[in-house]
């Protein structure tokens, strides 16, 4: 792991010498996929990232939206694959802790995290089982430690995960405006290391991400420690406060190496620096090992001399390690020493940025035959497909996840976990609600419409929550981007992810690209994962208990687009036909139906239709408020489908409203307005949910039962297998 | 009346303790950091939440070695009103304030959920509002949540009225369904379910009202109307 021949004959050539080991170390660091989106970088600018309520300044590792009232929602998603997929409760653990600082560097305060899990067959793989487990511990063990909510997110089983995990985090902070962290240094100026030691875990661990995963290479997963976290976040939230924070950047993938230079190439200084200064946990380490350990749990801090000695009374009160590593210059060189000796001495602006590529692609042979469907073994019982699909781990409840994350601390949940998307309360008296959402069954099948689907779906369920889409965060993960097949994938989804977000102003404010991610069977399918935010300024949808006889309706249309669906490949084991596409005038008009109506208090609550499709939606309804259902499938808007098909199909823009009857007319004439596409297909009452055709029953089953299944199997099958 | 919140390294509830004392309750609530002393003059004081030291060693058993808990101790003697909530129980129990102890949770996971509580000693000065065996839906979040006692302990506690909270249902395997305790005299209070968490409807999806009775309470103890 380190530079490529040809990268090693162009850092030679840039500064026209041989680079010293600890140089190399530097570059390799800095340049590796992982810290410099080199295959990516130049496509990533055709998303859309500006928009009326965001925010940019200089070196922010997080997107700010303006929420109003003179408050801002900072917003940030990063993965942790490779090292999790060898040390699942460090790397998850790690993952968080990376993710926390990003949100914090701006100078906001982490308020919510949000997970999304994909392992292999957990059925099958006791592998997948073990990491699912793990990955779930460390996340728990570490957000539960900082008291910051973990209110969101999803988790997924594929084959194409085996020996493998991709564990991603989001977080979201909030702050007065006033407060954010204009980055600026001048001439002068010091540099602090502020918090934990540095010491050899996480060595070369951006370059380890940035590989195909070979070899369990552990010391290069870092070490995580939750309360030196806590008291970093109170440390940092005082000094801001008391305005002694000047610049500030986290120490994540790279290590001292990419928060020197990057923190040095965007505010145009030179750092010089001292590794002798940096605090560190053994007192024998080298340059440069120092320069790119990835020890966690440690800030970089621009100051000025007069306003140290405040910084360090506070890092003194919570007894954090703050040192003083190095000064401001004004030469645009990364200048790194040990005592009085030279170990490097680079212009920033080589060190971080890399040369990108411009890397071939070509359409996947596989995408030519795979939309054809093939002939599906009838089905004789569908109550029986039904529990079935119940118990997959794919879609049975996820409280065993969500019940070891403390979601209440912070006294902001008003839409618990569980639901479509969690809501937080903002001090401004506005709503906040935040979903991330990916598919890889149906990106694998069609990477373009899978994309804008993961992205529809997130919008979507922050809609069921009254909330309009303001900004939106992207994590790109796929396998190596040097195979063209691949890397067409990745460039599809990214256009689809583009189109999407111009046609509905949503404005991508944060991001990641994770590249590389291999298994021994070959590479992942590819995995975009989409966070929105949403606000609410007034009346959020809080989900009200269901009563007898209270209505349902669906909005949107029903289609015949199985490729990817649970029903395909979990029932029948297919893979393939063709997968949802989202019609953009459709989701549009049913969104703003939706919140039109929403505020207008008639609803008792509005979910979305995704995976399972309208069968498994109907039965949330009823197994969350322990009622019955009776729904007339002929009354789905669909265009003469089988029973199958609109029980099962997963097409998007699909909305449930549930209401006390008597609101019926008002919630019609705001559909009926807007043209929607809908109808009444049932009501509540009973203790069974039933589906039937006509007066053919189709599905039959005790709401108790579905209910007990769908809790308690993912719990069974962890702990028991 | 003025209510003291004591911060460890690693509270984090404290701030939320502050919120409800502050803005819902109009009470005077006052930060104190471990390494400070409390003032003489206070009326109250509440150990909030969190993992003070990273649940180290033993949840709270480094906090309950804080110079301040020499303070916490003292006032507890003159029979100042104490709250410990979640890991402030848990420091509580440790400094000795309390009897038993607290152990991991019987399913050895976190564990974040809604239960309810059953009053069981209203004569404290944070449960006087409540009718006997009145119920509190309420969250909990904690990971050593499974209060212990020995037999002849628990035939102590039952004697002398110690126990202010039972769970309704089993729901961390504690000895005798025990959610919270008080000293023989009554002044101090130990609970692991979070109040301050159930106290606004705004958060609250069952019954704020109940939880909002543990705060009314001491106001009532302290002569203060709301």
């Amino acid at each position: 792991m380190s530079l490529e021949p040809q990268e090693l004959t162009e850092l030679k050539s840039k500064i026209g010498r041989d680079p010293t080991s600890t140089e190399l170390q530097i570059v390799a660091a800095e340049w590796s996929e992982h810290c410099s989106y080199k295959s990516s970088k130049r496509h990533l600018k055709m998303l859309p990232m500006e928009g009326p309520l965001v925010i940019t300044e200089k070196g922010y590792d997080s997107g700010v939206l303006d929420v109003g009232d003179g408050y801002v929602v900072t917003a940030h998603i990063e993965s942790h694959n490779h090292p999790s997929a060898v040390e699942p409760y460090g790397g998850a653990a790690t993952g968080v802790g990376g993710v926390i600082r990003d949100i914090l560097s701006a100078g906001t305060r982490p308020i919510a995290i949000f997970d999304g899990l994909r392992f292999g067959d957990i059925e099958k793989d006791q592998q997948a089982r073990w990491l699912f487990k793990n990955a779930v511990t460390g996340i728990a063990d570490y957000g539960n430690c900082l008291g910051i909510p973990t209110i969101g997110g999803e988790v997924e089983f594929d084959k194409c995960y085996e020996n493998y995990a991709l564990v991603d985090v989001a977080a979201v902070g909030f702050g007065k405006k006033e407060n954010l962290i204009k980055n600026h240094a001048k001439k002068g100026d010091i540099v602090v290391l502020m918090g934990g030691s540095t010491g050899r875990d996480g060595i070369g661990g951006s370059q380890f991400a940035s590989d195909s995963l070979e070899s369990e290479d552990r010391s290069a997963v870092q070490i995580p420690d939750p309360f030196i976290e806590k008291l970093i976040i109170e440390a940092i939230l005082e000094a801001r406060n008391e305005k002694v924070i000047h610049a500030m950047k986290d120490l994540g993938g790279g290590g001292l190496s990419c928060a020197i230079s990057e923190t040095a190439d965007a505010l145009e200084i030179g750092i010089e620096m001292d590794v002798d200064k940096v605090h560190t946990r053994e007192s024998d380490m080298h340059p440069d090992e120092i320069m790119v350990s990835e020890s966690q749990e440690r800030m970089l801090i621009i100051t000025s001399k007069t306003k140290f000695k405040k910084l360090q009374e506070i890092c003194k009160k919570f007894r954090i390690g703050c040192s003083v590593i190095g000064t401001v210059k004004s030469d645009n060189q990364m200048h790194v020493k040990k005592g009085k000796k030279t170990f490097a001495n680079l212009p920033t602006d080589v060190v971080a940025n890399a040369t990108l590529l411009d890397l071939p692609s070509k359409e996947p042979t596989y995408l030519k035959t795979i939309e054809k469907e093939k002939k599906l073994k009838p089905i004789s019982d569908y109550s029986k497909t039904m529990m079935k699909l119940l118990s997959s781990p794919n879609i049975a409840s996820k409280i065993w996840v969500y019940g070891q994350y403390d979601h209440e601390v912070g006294i902001r949940t008003v839409v618990k976990p569980g639901r479509d998307a969690s809501v937080l309360r903002l001090d401004n008296g506005k709503f906040l609600s935040v979903k991330i959402d990916g598919n890889p069954k149906q990106c694998y099948i069609n990477p373009r419409e899978g994309a804008i689907g993961c992205f529809e779906e997130a919008c979507r369920n922050v809609v069921c929550t009254g909330a309009k889409p303001i900004g939106m965060l992207d994590h790109l993960q796929f396998g190596s981007p040097k195979d063209p097949e691949i890397f067409w994938t990745f460039l599809e989804s990214l256009k689809g992810l583009t189109d999407f977000a111009k046609d509905f102003k949503i404005p991508c404010v944060g991001g990641k690209v994770s590249l590389y991610n291999e298994t021994p069977d070959g590479p992942i399918k590819p995995t975009p994962l989409i966070g929105v935010i949403g606000l609410i300024d007034k009346t959020p949808q809080i989900p009200q208990r269901i009563s007898k006889d209270d209505c349902l309706i669906i909005v949107g249309e029903t289609k015949d687009e199985l490729g990817g669906s649970e029903y395909f490949e979990y029932i029948h084991k297919f893979i393939g036909g063709k997968c949802p596409t989202v019609d953009f005038t459709e989701s549009k008009k049913n969104m703003k139906s939706v919140l039109e109506i929403i505020p207008k208090k008639l609803l008792k609550s509005v979910h979305d239709c995704s995976k399972g499709g309208l069968a498994v939606a109907v039965s949330e309804l009823s197994m969350n408020n322990q009622i019955g259902c009776k729904v007339d499938l002929d009354k789905v808007p669909a265009k003469k489908l089988d029973a199958d098909r609109i029980l099962f199909s997963e097409s998007h823009s699909r909305y449930l409203l549930t209401f006390d009857k008597k609101n019926l007319s008002k919630v019609e004439k705001i559909l009926k307005k807007n043209k929607t596409s809908y109808n009444i297909i049932g009501k509540f009452g009973g203790e069974n949910i039933q589906f039937t055709k006509g007066k053919k029953s189709i599905i039959d089953l005790r709401v108790d039962k579905a209910q007990k299944t769908w809790l308690n199997s993912l719990k069974d099958l962890v702990l028991h297998g | 009346m003025k209510v003291g919140v004591v911060v460890f390294p690693g509270s984090n509830c404290d701030r939320d303790m502050y919120h409800v004392l502050t803005d819902v309750f109009n009470l005077d609530a006052q930060y104190y950091w471990h390494e400070k002393s409390l003032p003489k003059n206070i009326d109250a004081v509440i150990l909030p939440g969190g993992f003070s030291y990273g649940d180290r060693l033993r949840a709270g058993v480094i906090a309950a070695h804080s110079p301040i808990i020499k303070d916490v101790q003292k006032m507890a003697k003159k029979g100042v009103p104490v709250l410990g909530v979640c890991n402030g129980f848990q420091i509580l129990v440790e400094s000795g304030l309390l009897p038993g102890v607290l152990l991991k949770n019987e399913s050895l996971n976190f564990m974040c959920e809604w239960t309810n509580l059953v009053v069981e000693n209203n004569k404290t000065p944070f449960t006087n509002q409540f009718k006997l065996r009145q119920k509190i839906p309420i969250p909990i979040a904690n990971g050593e949540g499974r209060y212990y006692v020995d037999d002849d302990t628990l035939k102590e506690l039952k004697k002398k009225n110690q126990i202010v909270f039972r769970y309704d249902e089993v729901v961390n395997g504690s000895s005798n369904r025990i959610a919270g305790v008080c000293n023989e005299d009554g002044n101090v209070v130990g609970m692991m379910p979070h109040p301050e968490r159930a106290v606004e409807s705004e958060i609250n999806p069952i019954d704020n009202k109940p939880s909002s009775l543990i705060f009314e309470s001491l106001l009532s103890k302290m002569g203060v109307s709301n």
